[in-house]
Protein backbone atom coordinates (compact mmCIF):
# COMPACT_ATOMS: atom_id res chain seq x y z
CA UNK A 1 0.00 0.00 0.00
CA UNK A 2 1.02 3.67 -0.77
CA UNK A 3 1.39 6.20 1.89
CA UNK A 4 -1.08 8.82 2.75
CA UNK A 5 -0.03 12.18 2.86
CA UNK A 6 0.19 11.83 6.89
CA UNK A 7 2.17 8.55 6.99
CA UNK A 8 4.55 10.37 4.69
CA UNK A 9 4.47 13.31 7.07
CA UNK A 10 5.42 10.87 9.78
CA UNK A 11 8.20 8.95 8.55
CA UNK A 12 9.60 12.36 7.75
CA UNK A 13 9.28 13.07 11.30
CA UNK A 14 10.84 10.42 12.30
CA UNK A 15 14.11 10.88 10.11
CA UNK A 16 14.84 14.03 11.53
CA UNK A 17 17.49 13.74 14.54
CA UNK A 18 16.47 14.95 18.03
CA UNK A 19 17.95 18.29 18.29
CA UNK A 20 17.53 19.73 14.72
CA UNK A 21 16.84 23.33 13.39
CA UNK A 22 14.22 22.90 11.14
CA UNK A 23 12.56 24.82 8.33
CA UNK A 24 9.45 23.32 6.99
CA UNK A 25 7.86 24.71 3.65
CA UNK A 26 5.27 25.75 2.55
CA UNK A 27 2.01 22.87 1.94
CA UNK A 28 2.28 19.53 2.86
CA UNK A 29 5.81 19.65 4.93
CA UNK A 30 4.34 22.27 7.12
CA UNK A 31 2.60 19.07 8.10
CA UNK A 32 5.73 16.84 9.48
CA UNK A 33 5.50 19.78 12.79
CA UNK A 34 2.19 17.42 13.19
CA UNK A 35 4.22 14.01 13.76
CA UNK A 36 7.70 15.59 15.59
CA UNK A 37 7.85 13.53 18.66
CA UNK A 38 7.14 15.92 22.13
CA UNK A 39 10.82 16.11 23.61
CA UNK A 40 12.67 15.68 20.13
CA UNK A 41 14.30 18.87 21.39
CA UNK A 42 13.62 20.18 17.40
CA UNK A 43 13.14 23.31 17.01
CA UNK A 44 11.25 25.00 13.84
CA UNK A 45 12.53 28.11 11.57
CA UNK A 46 10.72 30.18 9.80
CA UNK A 47 12.21 32.62 7.16
CA UNK A 48 10.16 35.39 8.66
CA UNK A 49 12.48 35.78 11.04
CA UNK A 50 11.67 33.20 13.94
CA UNK A 51 13.27 30.22 15.54
CA UNK A 52 10.98 28.70 18.05
CA UNK A 53 7.73 28.46 16.13
CA UNK A 54 4.74 26.74 17.38
CA UNK A 55 1.62 25.22 16.29
CA UNK A 56 -1.24 27.31 14.16
CA UNK A 57 -2.71 29.99 16.22
CA UNK A 58 -6.38 29.27 16.83
CA UNK A 59 -8.64 31.89 18.51
CA UNK A 60 -7.87 34.48 20.45
CA UNK A 61 -4.08 33.29 20.28
CA UNK A 62 -4.42 34.48 16.48
CA UNK A 63 -1.81 37.60 16.35
CA UNK A 64 -1.41 39.35 12.63
CA UNK A 65 2.27 39.86 13.61
CA UNK A 66 3.15 36.38 14.33
CA UNK A 67 2.71 34.12 11.19
CA UNK A 68 4.61 31.34 9.30
CA UNK A 69 6.16 31.64 5.62
CA UNK A 70 2.86 30.96 4.39
CA UNK A 71 1.13 33.84 6.36
CA UNK A 72 -1.11 31.65 8.52
CA UNK A 73 -0.85 32.59 12.30
CA UNK A 74 1.22 30.77 14.66
CA UNK A 75 2.07 30.82 18.32
CA UNK A 76 5.58 31.18 20.03
CA UNK A 77 7.28 28.70 22.05
CA UNK A 78 9.48 28.85 25.31
CA UNK A 79 13.06 29.66 24.08
CA UNK A 80 11.58 31.56 21.00
CA UNK A 81 13.58 34.48 19.24
CA UNK A 82 12.62 36.74 16.56
CA UNK A 83 15.58 38.05 14.30
CA UNK A 84 14.97 40.12 10.74
CA UNK A 85 15.29 38.98 7.25
CA UNK A 86 19.25 39.53 6.42
CA UNK A 87 19.79 37.36 9.74
CA UNK A 88 17.73 34.30 9.05
CA UNK A 89 19.02 33.68 5.96
CA UNK A 90 21.98 34.05 6.73
CA UNK A 91 21.89 31.66 9.56
CA UNK A 92 20.26 29.39 6.41
CA UNK A 93 23.06 30.41 3.89
CA UNK A 94 25.47 30.01 6.37
CA UNK A 95 24.76 26.62 7.49
CA UNK A 96 23.49 26.74 10.79
CA UNK A 97 20.53 25.37 9.43
CA UNK A 98 20.20 21.47 9.81
CA UNK A 99 17.23 20.34 7.74
CA UNK A 100 15.21 22.03 5.45
CA UNK A 101 12.41 20.19 3.89
CA UNK A 102 10.12 20.91 0.68
CA UNK A 103 7.45 20.08 -1.80
CA UNK A 104 8.63 19.52 -5.20
CA UNK A 105 7.62 19.26 -8.86
CA UNK A 106 10.88 17.71 -10.04
CA UNK A 107 13.81 15.86 -8.67
CA UNK A 108 16.75 14.53 -10.45
CA UNK A 109 18.98 11.40 -10.09
CA UNK A 110 21.56 14.01 -8.94
CA UNK A 111 19.32 16.06 -6.46
CA UNK A 112 18.54 18.91 -8.43
CA UNK A 113 15.38 20.14 -7.34
CA UNK A 114 12.58 22.37 -8.88
CA UNK A 115 9.93 23.14 -7.46
CA UNK A 116 9.40 27.06 -7.89
CA UNK A 117 8.41 27.17 -11.48
CA UNK A 118 6.62 25.12 -13.99
CA UNK A 119 8.20 27.17 -17.10
CA UNK A 120 4.60 27.83 -17.91
CA UNK A 121 4.69 31.28 -20.74
CA UNK A 122 1.84 32.35 -18.87
CA UNK A 123 3.01 31.86 -14.93
CA UNK A 124 4.15 34.94 -12.92
CA UNK A 125 7.26 34.01 -12.10
CA UNK A 126 7.56 33.87 -7.69
CA UNK A 127 10.78 31.99 -5.78
CA UNK A 128 10.35 32.96 -2.52
CA UNK A 129 12.74 31.64 -0.34
CA UNK A 130 12.84 28.55 -2.11
CA UNK A 131 16.24 29.11 -3.40
CA UNK A 132 17.89 30.08 -0.64
CA UNK A 133 16.76 27.20 1.51
CA UNK A 134 17.63 24.84 -1.28
CA UNK A 135 21.79 25.80 -0.81
CA UNK A 136 21.27 26.92 2.45
CA UNK A 137 20.48 24.06 4.53
CA UNK A 138 22.83 21.61 5.40
CA UNK A 139 19.96 18.70 4.26
CA UNK A 140 17.27 18.97 1.53
CA UNK A 141 14.42 16.32 2.09
CA UNK A 142 11.71 16.71 -0.52
CA UNK A 143 8.60 15.45 0.28
CA UNK A 144 6.18 14.50 -3.42
CA UNK A 145 4.58 12.07 -4.83
CA UNK A 146 6.51 9.49 -6.78
CA UNK A 147 4.41 10.20 -9.81
CA UNK A 148 2.42 13.04 -11.52
CA UNK A 149 -1.00 12.66 -11.98
CA UNK A 150 -0.79 11.75 -15.66
CA UNK A 151 1.81 9.05 -13.80
CA UNK A 152 5.00 10.48 -15.49
CA UNK A 153 7.72 9.96 -13.15
CA UNK A 154 8.44 13.28 -10.64
CA UNK A 155 11.86 11.81 -9.69
CA UNK A 156 13.75 12.22 -13.54
CA UNK A 157 16.89 11.31 -14.97
CA UNK A 158 17.35 15.76 -14.94
CA UNK A 159 14.98 18.18 -14.53
CA UNK A 160 12.79 19.83 -17.29
CA UNK A 161 11.22 22.66 -15.73
CA UNK A 162 13.41 25.61 -14.16
CA UNK A 163 16.22 24.57 -11.45
CA UNK A 164 15.43 26.02 -7.78
CA UNK A 165 19.05 24.32 -7.34
CA UNK A 166 21.69 22.34 -8.26
CA UNK A 167 22.53 19.02 -6.27
CA UNK A 168 20.91 19.97 -3.16
CA UNK A 169 18.61 17.14 -1.98
CA UNK A 170 19.11 14.62 -0.06
CA UNK A 171 16.32 13.02 0.66
CA UNK A 172 13.46 12.42 -1.51
CA UNK A 173 10.20 11.18 0.47
CA UNK A 174 7.70 9.73 -1.51
CA UNK A 175 4.23 7.99 -1.10
CA UNK A 176 5.69 4.30 -2.46
CA UNK A 177 9.43 4.78 -1.70
CA UNK A 178 12.29 6.77 -0.15
CA UNK A 179 15.14 7.84 -2.34
CA UNK A 180 18.58 9.03 -1.44
CA UNK A 181 19.99 10.68 -5.09
CA UNK A 182 23.35 10.20 -5.11
CA UNK A 183 25.97 10.83 -8.26
CA UNK A 184 25.90 7.66 -10.24
CA UNK A 185 22.96 6.56 -8.55
CA UNK A 186 19.76 6.63 -6.48
CA UNK A 187 19.66 4.35 -3.35
CA UNK A 188 16.30 3.28 -2.77
CA UNK A 189 15.93 3.55 1.15
CA UNK A 190 12.91 2.57 1.87
CA UNK A 191 10.11 1.60 -0.10
CA UNK A 192 6.15 1.18 0.52
CA UNK A 193 3.82 -1.98 -1.14
CA UNK A 194 6.18 -1.32 -4.28
CA UNK A 195 8.75 -3.31 -5.76
CA UNK A 196 12.36 -2.40 -6.62
CA UNK A 197 11.79 -4.02 -10.25
CA UNK A 198 8.54 -1.86 -10.63
CA UNK A 199 10.16 1.10 -9.99
CA UNK A 200 12.89 0.09 -12.10
CA UNK A 201 10.33 -0.81 -14.69
CA UNK A 202 8.44 2.95 -13.86
CA UNK A 203 11.50 5.38 -13.49
CA UNK A 204 14.11 6.56 -15.99
CA UNK A 205 17.04 6.08 -13.50
CA UNK A 206 19.40 4.06 -12.37
CA UNK A 207 18.49 2.66 -9.16
CA UNK A 208 20.12 0.62 -5.98
CA UNK A 209 18.78 -1.00 -3.11
CA UNK A 210 20.17 0.09 0.34
CA UNK A 211 21.12 -3.21 2.12
CA UNK B 1 19.50 64.01 15.92
CA UNK B 2 15.82 63.79 16.56
CA UNK B 3 13.38 61.88 14.37
CA UNK B 4 10.55 63.99 12.99
CA UNK B 5 7.30 62.70 14.29
CA UNK B 6 4.68 63.99 12.06
CA UNK B 7 1.70 62.87 10.02
CA UNK B 8 1.85 60.39 7.45
CA UNK B 9 0.59 62.63 4.71
CA UNK B 10 3.56 65.18 5.50
CA UNK B 11 5.96 62.49 6.03
CA UNK B 12 5.43 60.72 2.52
CA UNK B 13 5.52 64.01 0.67
CA UNK B 14 9.15 63.07 0.98
CA UNK B 15 8.73 60.73 -1.78
CA UNK B 16 9.37 61.56 -5.14
CA UNK B 17 7.71 61.02 -8.64
CA UNK B 18 9.85 57.77 -10.29
CA UNK B 19 11.90 57.08 -7.08
CA UNK B 20 12.43 53.36 -5.34
CA UNK B 21 10.82 53.13 -2.09
CA UNK B 22 11.40 50.41 0.20
CA UNK B 23 8.08 48.80 1.64
CA UNK B 24 8.57 47.03 4.64
CA UNK B 25 6.26 43.56 5.57
CA UNK B 26 5.82 39.96 4.66
CA UNK B 27 2.78 39.71 3.21
CA UNK B 28 0.36 41.95 6.01
CA UNK B 29 2.76 41.67 8.83
CA UNK B 30 5.17 44.25 9.18
CA UNK B 31 3.27 46.47 6.42
CA UNK B 32 2.99 50.27 6.86
CA UNK B 33 -0.71 50.44 5.72
CA UNK B 34 -1.35 54.01 7.18
CA UNK B 35 1.92 55.47 5.06
CA UNK B 36 0.57 53.23 1.60
CA UNK B 37 -2.71 55.07 2.04
CA UNK B 38 -1.26 58.24 2.69
CA UNK B 39 1.35 57.92 -0.65
CA UNK B 40 -1.77 57.15 -2.27
CA UNK B 41 -3.38 60.31 -1.17
CA UNK B 42 -0.17 62.24 -2.04
CA UNK B 43 0.55 61.26 -5.37
CA UNK B 44 3.95 60.69 -6.13
CA UNK B 45 4.02 57.48 -9.67
CA UNK B 46 5.95 56.03 -11.23
CA UNK B 47 7.88 54.44 -8.44
CA UNK B 48 9.68 51.01 -8.12
CA UNK B 49 8.52 49.07 -5.08
CA UNK B 50 10.76 46.62 -3.17
CA UNK B 51 8.79 44.78 -0.94
CA UNK B 52 8.84 40.61 -0.70
CA UNK B 53 5.13 40.48 -1.72
CA UNK B 54 3.51 42.23 -4.05
CA UNK B 55 0.21 43.70 -2.68
CA UNK B 56 -2.07 41.37 0.02
CA UNK B 57 -5.92 41.82 -0.43
CA UNK B 58 -6.95 45.65 -1.62
CA UNK B 59 -5.16 47.71 0.92
CA UNK B 60 -1.74 48.48 2.02
CA UNK B 61 0.76 47.66 -1.03
CA UNK B 62 -2.01 46.54 -3.42
CA UNK B 63 -4.10 49.43 -3.24
CA UNK B 64 -0.90 51.80 -4.12
CA UNK B 65 -0.58 49.03 -7.26
CA UNK B 66 -4.42 49.76 -8.05
CA UNK B 67 -3.86 53.25 -7.76
CA UNK B 68 -1.38 52.59 -11.15
CA UNK B 69 1.29 54.51 -9.18
CA UNK B 70 3.90 51.35 -9.66
CA UNK B 71 6.36 51.17 -12.83
CA UNK B 72 8.20 48.10 -11.64
CA UNK B 73 7.87 45.72 -8.42
CA UNK B 74 11.05 44.16 -7.10
CA UNK B 75 9.90 41.34 -4.79
CA UNK B 76 10.77 37.42 -3.77
CA UNK B 77 7.16 36.22 -4.08
CA UNK B 78 4.36 38.32 -5.88
CA UNK B 79 1.56 35.18 -6.75
CA UNK B 80 -0.31 34.77 -3.69
CA UNK B 81 -3.71 33.76 -3.53
CA UNK B 82 -4.86 37.20 -2.61
CA UNK B 83 -2.58 39.26 -5.10
CA UNK B 84 -5.30 39.58 -7.59
CA UNK B 85 -4.70 43.06 -7.93
CA UNK B 86 -0.55 42.87 -9.50
CA UNK B 87 -1.89 39.33 -11.08
CA UNK B 88 -4.38 41.42 -13.46
CA UNK B 89 -1.83 44.63 -13.85
CA UNK B 90 1.09 42.19 -14.87
CA UNK B 91 -1.07 40.02 -17.15
CA UNK B 92 -2.23 43.48 -18.74
CA UNK B 93 1.47 44.03 -18.81
CA UNK B 94 0.97 47.50 -16.94
CA UNK B 95 3.72 46.94 -14.32
CA UNK B 96 7.49 45.44 -14.72
CA UNK B 97 8.52 42.57 -11.97
CA UNK B 98 11.70 41.61 -11.25
CA UNK B 99 11.90 38.32 -8.72
CA UNK B 100 14.16 38.10 -6.22
CA UNK B 101 14.94 35.09 -4.04
CA UNK B 102 14.22 36.08 -0.51
CA UNK B 103 17.52 35.43 1.27
CA UNK B 104 19.55 37.56 -1.87
CA UNK B 105 16.93 40.05 -1.77
CA UNK B 106 17.14 40.98 1.90
CA UNK B 107 21.06 40.59 2.00
CA UNK B 108 21.17 43.14 -1.47
CA UNK B 109 19.39 45.87 1.06
CA UNK B 110 21.87 44.85 3.68
CA UNK B 111 24.81 45.82 1.31
CA UNK B 112 23.22 48.52 0.43
CA UNK B 113 22.94 50.19 3.85
CA UNK B 114 26.05 49.04 5.03
CA UNK B 115 28.22 50.20 2.23
CA UNK B 116 28.99 46.98 0.12
CA UNK B 117 29.57 47.30 -3.56
CA UNK B 118 28.35 43.79 -4.22
CA UNK B 119 28.68 40.09 -2.77
CA UNK B 120 28.91 36.96 -4.04
CA UNK B 121 26.01 34.73 -3.61
CA UNK B 122 25.44 30.62 -3.66
CA UNK B 123 21.55 31.43 -4.19
CA UNK B 124 20.29 30.74 -7.64
CA UNK B 125 23.21 29.07 -9.08
CA UNK B 126 22.44 26.83 -12.08
CA UNK B 127 18.94 28.52 -11.91
CA UNK B 128 16.97 30.62 -14.55
CA UNK B 129 17.96 33.50 -12.28
CA UNK B 130 21.49 33.09 -12.88
CA UNK B 131 21.33 34.51 -16.57
CA UNK B 132 23.37 37.51 -16.94
CA UNK B 133 25.04 37.10 -14.06
CA UNK B 134 28.60 36.87 -13.02
CA UNK B 135 29.64 33.67 -11.73
CA UNK B 136 32.93 32.87 -9.76
CA UNK B 137 34.10 29.41 -8.19
CA UNK B 138 35.66 29.97 -4.45
CA UNK B 139 36.95 27.51 -2.54
CA UNK B 140 35.13 25.12 -5.16
CA UNK B 141 31.80 26.21 -5.02
CA UNK B 142 30.55 28.40 -7.39
CA UNK B 143 28.48 32.03 -6.39
CA UNK B 144 26.55 34.84 -8.35
CA UNK B 145 27.28 38.34 -8.45
CA UNK B 146 24.99 40.63 -6.79
CA UNK B 147 24.56 44.13 -6.61
CA UNK B 148 22.64 46.09 -3.49
CA UNK B 149 19.62 47.30 -3.61
CA UNK B 150 19.17 51.44 -2.72
CA UNK B 151 16.06 53.16 -1.68
CA UNK B 152 15.15 56.50 -2.11
CA UNK B 153 12.84 56.06 0.35
CA UNK B 154 11.46 53.09 3.15
CA UNK B 155 8.87 52.85 4.53
CA UNK B 156 8.41 50.49 7.53
CA UNK B 157 6.54 49.59 10.59
CA UNK B 158 7.72 48.75 14.05
CA UNK B 159 5.97 48.55 17.42
CA UNK B 160 7.57 51.53 19.52
CA UNK B 161 9.64 54.44 18.60
CA UNK B 162 11.29 56.78 21.26
CA UNK B 163 11.57 59.94 19.73
CA UNK B 164 15.03 60.21 18.25
CA UNK B 165 13.68 57.44 16.08
CA UNK B 166 15.24 53.84 18.11
CA UNK B 167 12.85 51.09 17.02
CA UNK B 168 11.91 47.95 18.85
CA UNK B 169 9.31 45.62 16.70
CA UNK B 170 7.06 43.11 17.16
CA UNK B 171 7.10 39.16 16.59
CA UNK B 172 7.53 38.44 12.62
CA UNK B 173 6.57 42.24 12.16
CA UNK B 174 10.15 42.68 12.43
CA UNK B 175 11.02 40.87 9.42
CA UNK B 176 12.42 43.33 6.27
CA UNK B 177 12.06 46.42 8.29
CA UNK B 178 15.21 46.83 10.26
CA UNK B 179 17.17 45.98 6.88
CA UNK B 180 15.10 48.52 4.99
CA UNK B 181 15.80 51.72 7.42
CA UNK B 182 19.68 51.03 6.56
CA UNK B 183 19.24 51.13 2.82
CA UNK B 184 17.40 54.22 2.09
CA UNK B 185 18.23 57.62 1.70
CA UNK B 186 15.52 58.70 4.16
CA UNK B 187 13.70 56.49 6.33
CA UNK B 188 10.14 56.73 7.59
CA UNK B 189 8.62 54.22 10.35
CA UNK B 190 5.20 54.22 11.62
CA UNK B 191 4.71 53.43 14.77
CA UNK B 192 2.36 52.19 17.37
CA UNK B 193 3.49 54.60 19.84
CA UNK B 194 6.08 56.82 20.52
CA UNK B 195 7.72 57.32 23.71
CA UNK B 196 10.23 59.76 25.45
CA UNK B 197 13.95 59.34 24.96
CA UNK B 198 15.47 56.58 27.49
CA UNK B 199 11.84 54.77 27.93
CA UNK B 200 13.40 52.49 25.49
CA UNK B 201 16.03 50.13 27.30
CA UNK B 202 18.77 50.35 25.30
CA UNK B 203 19.97 46.98 25.01
CA UNK B 204 16.20 45.68 22.98
CA UNK B 205 16.73 48.73 20.19
CA UNK B 206 16.80 46.64 17.01
CA UNK B 207 16.85 49.83 14.84
CA UNK B 208 19.24 52.46 16.33
CA UNK B 209 18.04 56.11 15.53
CA UNK B 210 21.00 56.22 13.18
CA UNK B 211 18.94 55.43 10.48
CA UNK B 212 15.14 56.37 11.02
CA UNK B 213 14.03 60.00 9.79
CA UNK B 214 10.79 60.50 10.66
CA UNK B 215 8.04 58.66 12.95
CA UNK B 216 4.19 58.13 12.25
CA UNK B 217 2.71 57.33 15.05
CA UNK B 218 -0.44 55.23 14.13
CA UNK B 219 -2.66 53.72 17.23
CA UNK B 220 -3.31 50.00 16.99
Amino acid sequence: MSLTREEMARIVARDIPDGSYVNLGIGQPTTVADFLRPGSGVVLHTENGMLGMGRPAVGDEIDPDLTNAGKQPVTELPGASYFHHADSFAMMRGGHLDVCIMGAFQVSAGGDLANWSTGAPDAIPAVGGAMDLAIGAKQVFVMMTLFAKDGSPKLVPSCTYPLTGRGCVSRVYTDVATFAPGADVVRVVETFGISIEELSTRLDVPLVSSP
Amino acid sequence: MTATLTTALDAVSAVKEGDTVLVGGFGMAGMPVELMDALIEYGAGDLTIVSNNAGNGDTGLAALLAAGRVRKVVCSFPRQADSWVFDGLYRAGKIELEVVPQGNLAERMRAAGAGIGAFFSPTGVGTPLAEGKESRVIDGREYLLEYPIRGDVALIRAHIADSMGNLVYRKTARNFGPVMATAAALTIAQVSKVVEVGAIDPEVVVTPAIYVDRLVEVAR
